[in-house]
């Protein structure tokens, strides 16, 4: 550079800046995404692990869950029976193997029935303005009854089985879906965007279909997974305290039930389901929050 | 020995993709004790960063800072939490731009100004309740003694900004830093909140460092001014010799842009000069002078080698390869 | 503000007639016909009809519906199908130890969680603020009774610590009762620590964010200050509703733990009502605790105006 400067002499360079920090790169494609977020995988990947238990129970070294053997009682775990035997010398494996499938039956049942009954009810809430005080005064209603006690006071009515313990459940559920889509119907309503298309004489169910869907799925499928898991717990509690899954079928809640009376001196009983169940609802959780975190944001930040 | 001085002021921040945000890079300048100094520029320059940065107001991590940055001859960032927080609020406070938002909504205003003077003076509550009705009175906020007891939500935005004075001008502090202060309000409280605040720098005699983008504001109540661009020092000069004889391209850019009085009486363009381009992001090395992209005498030079600040006039420091240099005693 | 009270218990009665309504149903649809209990094997189908007719249970819903809340404003639940005692002295009976349960894990839990999401806020993306997010989802998926059991097996059993079951009235003395509510309050606390410690992390977060705690940090006020008196009086709002409304979680809570624990009170009232379906004494229960939740719930409204003064009535 041979130019001559206005300012005279030679150009005069600012001295360089070293960072103070160093810069990070990264990570990109699968990998990156697992890294990011772990909750989902390590859930994700327990999930499928127990999808596949349930669907192969019976492939699984396992024996007649229901199979009594009355001389082989309260066995201790072994080579043989590898979590024990009950009271009634049934292979606490295979119980507790078999009880996979109650739990997640239940536990994904609860969570579609409850998403779909409570997205419709939302919507009507969110829509139609003469049902809306009706419909929030009875969930005000239902959600002040402990979930729990709703749930056992419905099972009291009816025979226990899987369908009843599935609806009970259901219907404890429902309000806390409705007030959720109603909330995001109410506030999507106020957007411009949709206000211009009610304005512009768009039919409703258009409406809802373009504009409200889209919008509170992401909302719904956390709360469904936080349903799903809530869902497990309460069916475990019903089987528990007698009120859920008949005796006959073996759910975690049943098996946890009859090792209650000895639970002192034969523990693990108790402690394998426990142990299956707090894992799988802790699968749920995982997924949920990975979930509410990449899907929502905004609800991340909240809770 | 100047009251503050700040040395090579680095404040990078850690981006959520990994990166490096560089706010502030190497930014040196001293203010005498009871001088006024404003610091200028477009949002985003990194004058904000620099405020929070002297009272260590900045999280780290994602922040952090390096250089020095010396209050008395002592170096701030080498200070324990402890030295830090004796002198934040008691010798250097500061002024935020949105006095909506700065106050506390669930203390009492009084509760609020007392609080440096009983952490730092050692008042009791009852004392500290009437030194705040005290400085209400002085900051010009009417019937004080009942004012105290309000909350915030009870005040208007120049009232607030008022109570935001009071609290920082508490202990009498030697250094006041006051970002945007007049930014949030409306145009007639905004020379209110001037007028008191060069009224008070009277009567208490503390240096102020003004943050603003508001020349107009400079032009009244600075003494020496300091241009900044993406997180650098572009030009400093006294304010009379910037207005008269700005050195940067881009502090001309800056001072085209102002609207003149009866610019549309006269003849002249009715469009304010804008500087086109946008600021640099910062997440990148800067190759070459920041402002060589939006600078409209730029060259190749220019691009490669980033100028350094020189001497270009009396007390007149300016980064640019093309600034006249007059007479300077070297 | 009087006027706003009024307004708030007002509102409170159309929730409380739904849960009358819900529970009335309930007995109203429950299988058995109690005429024909009370009438034996050897009656005729005429009997049972007089019977029923004697009872009122031809009479049109309503009209029983309307007589059935009057009688429990009046305070009378009814008598019990197995015991044939009123269902309100068998409640009475039953209170003390679910109570007490309950208090003691409110205190605990809320003495536990909002340090704990306080402290994972101020130290938000650390290893403290890991563990406290960590604990709280084990917290919501670890169901009570399984903590229960674990609690009972390594501090009663193995150790020898505490005691393994049971409950001891207040009477006998505040150690022997507070001893026995150790392990049954810490495993029901479990989800409502990771309810109201999420809630608290939460809130705290945002609210550290906001410009009056950097006025705070300029002013020169400590960490703890600024934690507890600048932050956590704005976050007061959020956490005290959190809790209001984890209250039900905890009321179905204590069924459980009471059945873990061997704890005779309302929760093992209510379990032995179901496996018997003493129908009256599971509507009384469900109406006690809803009516506990939702007075709870309205005290905690009321008390919002003594945490923040923007909010007035």
């Amino acid at each position: 550079m041979s130019t001559t400067f206005p300012s005279g002499g030679a150009p005069a360079a600012a001295p360089v800046m070293p960072d103070v920090m160093p810069t990070r790169i990264a990570r990109k494609g699968i990998t990156g995404y697992i890294f990011r977020n772990p909750t989902i995988a390590i859930g994700g990947f327990l999930l499928l692990l127990l999808i596949f238990v349930a669907v192969f129970a019976p492939f699984l070294w396992t024996k007649d869950p229901t199979a009594l053997a009355p001389a082989m009682r309260t066995r201790a775990p072994s080579e043989r029976w590898w979590f024990g035997t009950d009271m009634l010398g049934r292979d606490v494996y295979s119980r507790v193997l078999y009880g996979t499938r109650v739990s997640l039956i239940v536990g994904f049942g609860v969570a579609f029935f409850a998403s779909v009954i409570g997205l419709t009810i939302g919507l009507i809430s969110g829509f139609v303005r003469w049902a809306d005080s009706i419909i929030m005064r009875v969930m005000d209603g239902l959600m002040s009854i402990p979930s729990i006690l709703l749930a056992i006071a419905l099972m009291a009515l009816t025979r226990g089985s899987v369908g009843n313990v599935i609806l009970a459940i259901t219907v404890a559920e429902i309000p806390r879906v409705s007030r959720l889509v109603r909330g995001v119907v109410l506030s999507l309503r106020e957007q411009p965007y949709v206000e211009a298309a009610i304005a512009s004489g768009t039919r409703t169910p258009v409406i809802i279909w373009r504009h409200i869907l889209p919008n509170t799925l992401a909302p719904m499928i956390v709360q469904a997974t936080y349903i799903c898991a809530s869902a497990m717990i309460a069916e475990a509690i019903l089987s528990f305290i007698g009120a859920g899954t008949p005796p006959i079928i073996p759910s975690w809640g049943n098996i946890m039930a009859e090792g209650r009376a000895l639970w002192q001196v034969k523990p693990y009983i108790v402690f394998f389901p426990a142990i299956f169940l707090s894992i799988t609802v802790l699968a749920v959780n995982l997924v949920g929050d990975g979930l509410r975190d990449s899907l929502d944001p905004r609800l991340a930040k909240r809770v | 020995m100047a009251l503050l001085e700040v040395d090579n002021l680095q404040t990078h921040f850690r981006t959520p993709d990994g990166g490096v945000n560089r706010a502030v890079d190497g930014l040196s300048f001293s203010v005498e004790a009871g001088e006024t100094v404003a610091i200028v520029g477009e949002s985003g320059c990194g004058k904000s960063v620099t405020s929070m940065s002297i009272l260590r107001l900045i999280p780290e991590p994602p922040g952090k800072i390096a250089g020095q940055i010396r209050f008395n001859g002592k170096n701030l960032l080498e200070m324990s939490d402890r030295e830090m927080r004796a002198i934040r609020g008691n010798e250097i406070s500061m002024i935020f731009q949105e006095p909506m938002t700065s106050l506390n909504p669930v203390l009492s205003i009084g509760n609020q100004i007392g609080e440096a003077l009983v952490l730092h003076q050692g008042l009791s509550k009852r004392e500290a309740e009437a030194k705040a009705v005290e400085m209400l009175t002085l900051v010009g906020i009417p019937a004080p003694d009942k004012r105290v007891k309000e909350y915030p939500h009870q005040l208007s935005g120049g009232m607030r900004q008022r109570v935001m004075i009071a609290i920082a001008l508490a202990c009498n502090p030697k250094l006041l830093i006051a970002d945007e202060p007049t930014t949030a309000l409306d145009v007639t409280i905004q020379a209110q909140i001037l007028d008191l605040m060069r009224d008070l720098k009277h009567r208490v005699g503390a240096a102020i460092v003004l943050i603003t983008h508001d020349l107009g504001v400079v032009a009244e109540v600075a003494e020496r001014v300091i241009v900044m661009y993406a997180g650098r020092k572009v030009e400093e000069a006294p304010v009379g010799e910037l207005f008269n004889n700005p050195k940067h391209p881009y502090t001309k850019g800056l001072l085209g842009a102002v609207p003149k009085l009866g610019s549309s009486l006269t003849g002249e363009s009715t469009r304010l000069a804008e500087i086109p381009g946008l600021v640099p992001s910062l997440k990148n090395k800067i190759q070459g002078c920041v402002f060589a992209g939006r600078c409209p005498e730029a060259t190749e030079l220019c691009r490669e080698i980033n100028p350094a600040l020189e001497l270009k006039a009396p007390r007149h420091q300016a980064a640019c390869h093309y600034a006249t240099k007059e007479a300077v005693a070297a | 503000m009087f006027a706003y009270i009024v307004r708030r218990i007002l509102a409170t009665i159309p929730v409380m007639a739904i849960v009358a309504l819900f529970v009335f149903s309930l007995l109203y649809i429950a299988p058995g016909d109690p005429a024909a209990v009370i009438a034996g094997d050897q009656a005729t189908p005429a009997d049972v009809e007089r019977i029923r007719a004697s009872l009122g249970l031809d009479r049109p819903f309503v009209v029983r519906f309307g007589e059935w809340v009057f009688r429990i404003i009046q305070g009378d639940l009814g008598l019990s199908i197995f015991t044939n005692l009123p269902v309100t002295r068998m409640i009475a009976q039953r209170i003390e130890p679910t109570l007490s349960l309950m208090v003691v894990t409110l205190v605990l839990a809320i003495t536990i969680a909002v340090p704990m999401g306080v402290v994972a806020a101020w130290k938000s993306g650390s290893l403290i603020d890991r563990m406290v997010m960590g604990f709280a989802v084990l917290g919501f998926s670890v169901p009570v009774f399984v903590v229960g059991y674990l609690l009972a097996y390594v501090f009663a059993l193995e150790l020898d610590w505490l005691p393994v079951q049971g409950y001891t009235p207040i009477s006998n003395g505040l150690w022997p009762w507070f001893q026995n509510l150790i392990l049954p309050a810490v495993a029901l606390g479990g989800v409502y620590i990771a309810l109201i410690a999420r809630i608290t992390r939460a809130t705290m977060m945002e609210i550290l964010q906001q410009d009056y705690i950097r006025t705070a940090r300029a002013k020169g006020a400590g960490q703890t200050t600024i934690l507890f008196l600048h932050a956590l009086k704005n976050a007061a709002v959020p956490i005290v509703t959190i809790i209001g409304i984890g209250l039900a979680g905890l009321i179905g809570g204590a069924v459980v733990t009471e059945s873990v624990f061997a704890i005779p009170g309302l929760g093992r009232l209510t379990v032995d009502a179901i496996l018997r379906r003493d129908y009256p004494v599971i509507q009384g229960v469900i109406l006690l605790f809803s009516f506990v939740y939702v007075l709870v719930n309205l005290l905690i409204d009321l008390s919002y105006t003594l945490f923040d003064p923007r909010i007035r009535y």
